[in-house]
């Protein structure tokens, strides 16, 4: 038995950032918000107890269960998918707040490079270097950096993110909200040798703040204290921004904001009248079993990357990329990162259990097209940081290379090193292949009886080289800073979706200024489907060099806007 | 904190000196007996505020040596797998091992639990044996793969040594844990269903999450796998030392009991 709700104005899929800041700007404009979360309720109250590295960065106590839900992956069209049967490449949220909880803080604004990437590859270096012959789908994001502007300001407003400019950025409308964070003396070595090198060193944007802060819409974010526990926890202060302490209480303040957990979305409904709009959707209550109809004006999926793809694919919305036929745009440009460092040994004793998510020190000239690729044999970049998250015992047993991983000498190096090495690392992007791409997998299915999403993804020639290429780079800043030895990263195998990585998924659900490569147009608003938004990382054309969050937030002001402009106006949202 | 857990530490903390004759040197930069000098200086416990009392610290001291077993029933295959993580995390100059910190204690519990049944896990078949990119794919939960992972430890052992694993020289013992790292040791089952190296791996990774993780779950006795490493554990804020230029040591603090 289904039962039908009564309509409201508008229903997120999720409560992240991205279903936060819609609902946060939708209510506030006097729409009728419901937020349907799977997950249970949770804030800073529930934190209170979160120093313990094993439940929570080990067994992974604030991520999906992948026993409920998970994906299929495979390398290539060549191998059968099976299922990711426990978390490790990346980190999947889950409850109120999503990844939001247990984000770093990282807060970056993508480069002017970035969302022009194939017009201005193109001007700069000849249409060859775009590597269209060798499978890269390299495509612009239908929205400039100008455009996009005010709405990363307006994310980094909310968040209060501490930080200074990037010298090699796009233009700023305003300095961040809050100054950058205490400069430690790891993070000052690392400025020193990247002055001396003649780069421009600057402190990374957080968003564990440097003092409290109130924000706009009056949510007041704590001081970070340094506890060292944030990657992976949900923060005991209140001072990580993250939507338990701005966007939901915001929302909720304006008392058109119900948000539903425990409410798992397994479908977004269509009228068979109406093929230009959908009529709200479906959900399950996870502890009754109670299947509900939410009916809504306008439908807005802000869960995760995988989940706002499934949710389109299962409910027969926009067509399924097929990479030989390259038809269809659903599932087509899933990208990561990769990841390129050195480890430094040294005699001296650092304070590398002390730290905060997002404390740490950049350079930005390998990242983009901030450096000269004529000679290159990969496009773009990555960020180049040394970061001070605060390092713990269980996951941090760092040896020289030659040494054991079990036994005396491994005990004796691992627990030697824990205070003596340290590391720069490139966050390089990854760009779009025509053979990495989700589907769903008909072998495997999730506790609400769906299908599981199918990965299929693995590194390119262009990631491999760019990999190495950074590796070097952070390798003589490295021997810079005064290590003893460095170990430079080793070059990449095949992607392995066991170790941990990088919960920087991004593609799927691509926006643009054509329905021919995109899914959504440059508010976010599905090209076949008027009154339903699709936002998140999923909308990126490629992955950056950076931590996405800030772009992510970006994209939801814009969505937002689109959502109450649609409220208001109805059609179609781009500009013809 | 009252007098008498206190005193049981410094009892136990003697002991441990005496025991691994760490008193006497070998101690990489003098650092970890930095960290015995400053244990008796227990600075004010937040522990404490979070409800725990003095008593139940000193129950946790007495009953550490065996605080009973969940999961195995078999002392034999228990002293098996002690064996094993004491190979992995020995001990030496550095300090205690596997064994004295308490990790197959921890393991014990834990196979006990969630993790030994693979709660939070995809399950759900058709298992295939996968490629090695694509993680673990056993159709056995962690408990299952870690009997069995026992029982070839002893196979292989008597196969190779004519004795059981826990009786072997410690030289012994490395080779055949060696030969389940490089997966050449036999499972007696397909590929499909264990590897070698998977379970070596699962070993390897549950002894050092037993000598690292918080004392309330029966590994890191005395919190000496942090004193060890250095790592202080549960602090609610460093904004008064990360500004510092020089290393600092810092007591470390347990989530729970002050530190058991």
């Amino acid at each position: 038995m289904v039962t039908e709700l009564d309509s409201v104005d508008v229903v997120t899929v999720g409560v992240g950032w991205t279903g936060g800041v819609v609902a946060a700007e939708a209510a506030k404009a006097g729409l009728n918000v419901v937020g349907l979360e799977r997950g249970h309720a949770r804030g800073t109250e529930d934190y209170q107890n979160i120093h313990d590295e094993y439940k929570y960065a080990i067994r992974y106590e604030l991520m999906q269960d992948t026993s409920k839900e998970t994906l299929t992956f495979r390398n290539n069209r060549d191998q059968r998918a099976l299922p990711m049967r426990q978390l490790g490449s990346f980190l999947l949220g889950s409850n109120l707040g999503g990844a939001g909880t247990h984000w770093n803080g990282v807060t970056w604004r993508f480069l002017p490079y970035d969302f022009e990437i194939r017009s201005m590859t193109e001007e700069n270096y000849g249409e060859e270097k775009l590597g269209d012959d060798e499978g890269y789908r390299i495509q612009d994001w239908g929205i400039t950096y100008d455009e996009l502007e005010p709405y990363f300001d307006q994310f980094e407003k909310t968040l209060g993110v501490s930080g200074e400019p990037n010298p090699l950025g796009g233009h700023r409308s305003d300095d961040y909200p809050t100054p950058p964070m205490i400069k430690t003396r790891i993070l000052q070595m690392f400025e020193d040798a990247a002055s001396n090198m003649d780069y421009q060193p600057f402190m990374q944007p957080s968003s564990n703040l440097s003092e409290q802060y109130e924000n706009p819409d009056g949510q007041t974010i704590e001081a970070c204290q340094y506890c060292a526990f944030c990657e992976r926890f949900g923060c005991e202060y209140g001072a990580k921004s993250s939507p338990e302490v701005t966007v939901i209480p915001t929302a909720r303040e304006t008392g058109n904001y119900e948000v539903r957990t425990h409410s798992n979305v397994v479908e977004v409904l269509t009228d068979e009248d109406d093929e230009t709009q959908v009529s709200g959707v479906r959900y399950v209550n996870t502890r009754t079993g109670e299947e509900f109809i939410q009916p809504a004006d306008i439908v807005v999926l802000t869960s995760y990357v995988f989940n706002n793809y499934k949710l389109l694919r299962v409910s027969d919305i926009g067509e399924q990329y097929n990479p030989e036929t390259e038809e269809g745009t659903l599932g087509r440009n899933y990208c990561y990162q990769v990841f390129g460092g050195a480890t430094g040994f040294f005699d001296e004793q650092f304070n590398t259990f002390m730290g905060a998510g997002a404390l740490g020190i950049a350079i930005d000239e390998f990242n983009g097209d901030n450096f000269d690729h004529s000679d290159l044999d990969f496009l773009h970049g990555g960020s180049i940081t040394i970061s001070q998250t605060g390092s713990r015992p269980i996951a941090t047993n760092t040896t020289r290379p030659d040494v054991p991983s079990w036994g005396s000498e491994f005990k004796q190096d691992s627990i030697e090193n824990f205070t003596r090495t340290l590391s720069v690392s490139g966050q390089g992007a990854t760009l779009p292949h025509r053979e990495n791409y989700l589907d769903i997998d008909e072998d495997y299915e999730d506790a609400a009886g769906l299908p599981l999403v199918q990965l299929t993804y693995n590194f390119t020639d262009q990631d491999r080289a760019l990999q190495q290429y950074l590796a070097e780079r952070s390798a003589e800043i490295m021997e810079e800073m005064g290590a003893n030895e460095v170990a430079v990263d080793e070059e990449l195998g095949d992607y392995d979706i066991a170790p941990y990585q990088s919960t920087h998924n991004t593609g799927g659900t691509v926006m643009g200024d054509d329905p021919q490569n995109s899914v959504v147009n440059n508010y976010l608003q599905h090209w076949d489907r008027d009154n339903l938004f699709v936002v998140g990382a999923g909308n990126f054309a490629h992955n950056s060099g950076y931590n996405p969050t800030g772009t992510v937030g970006a994209l939801a002001y814009r969505c937002a806007e689109g959502v109450t402009t649609f409220a208001e106006e109805g059609g179609r949202l781009e500009e013809e | 904190m009252s007098e008498k857990p206190n005193n049981e530490k410094q009892f136990s903390r003697r002991d441990f000196l005496k025991t691994t004759g760490m008193a006497t040197g070998g101690i990489i930069g003098g650092s970890l007996l930095g960290g015995v000098v400053g244990y008796n200086m227990s600075p004010v416990n937040p522990g404490a505020e979070q409800g725990a009392t003095s008593g139940q610290q000193g129950e946790q001291t007495a009953s550490q040596e065996n605080p009973g077993r969940l999961f195995f029933h078999n002392d034999a295959d228990f002293e098996t797998i002690s064996q094993a993580m004491e190979r992995i995390f020995p001990e030496d100059d550095m300090g205690p091992g596997a064994i004295a910190l308490g990790a197959p204690y921890f393991l014990d519990m834990q196979l006990a639990g969630a993790y030994g049944n693979n709660s939070k896990e995809y399950m759900q078949g058709p298992f295939y044996e996968g490629e090695p990119t694509q993680g673990y794919q056993s159709r056995l939960t962690r408990a299952e793969l870690f009997t069995l992972g026992i029982e070839r430890l002893n196979a292989v052992a008597n196969n190779e040594h004519d004795s059981n694993f826990a009786t072997l020289e410690a030289e012994q013992m490395d080779e055949v844990l060696d030969s389940f790292q490089k997966g050449d040791a036999d499972m007696g089952v397909p590929a499909a269903t264990a590897r070698p190296d998977t379970f070596f791996g699962l070993l390897r990774s549950a002894t050092l999450e037993g000598v690292y993780s918080d004392p309330m779950y029966r590994g890191n006795r005395n919190m000496d796998g942090w004193r060890m490493k250095q790592f202080p554990g549960h602090q609610h804020a460093y904004i008064q030392q990360i500004e510092s230029d020089s290393f600092v040591e810092v007591e470390p603090q347990s989530l729970y009991g002050g530190g058991n």
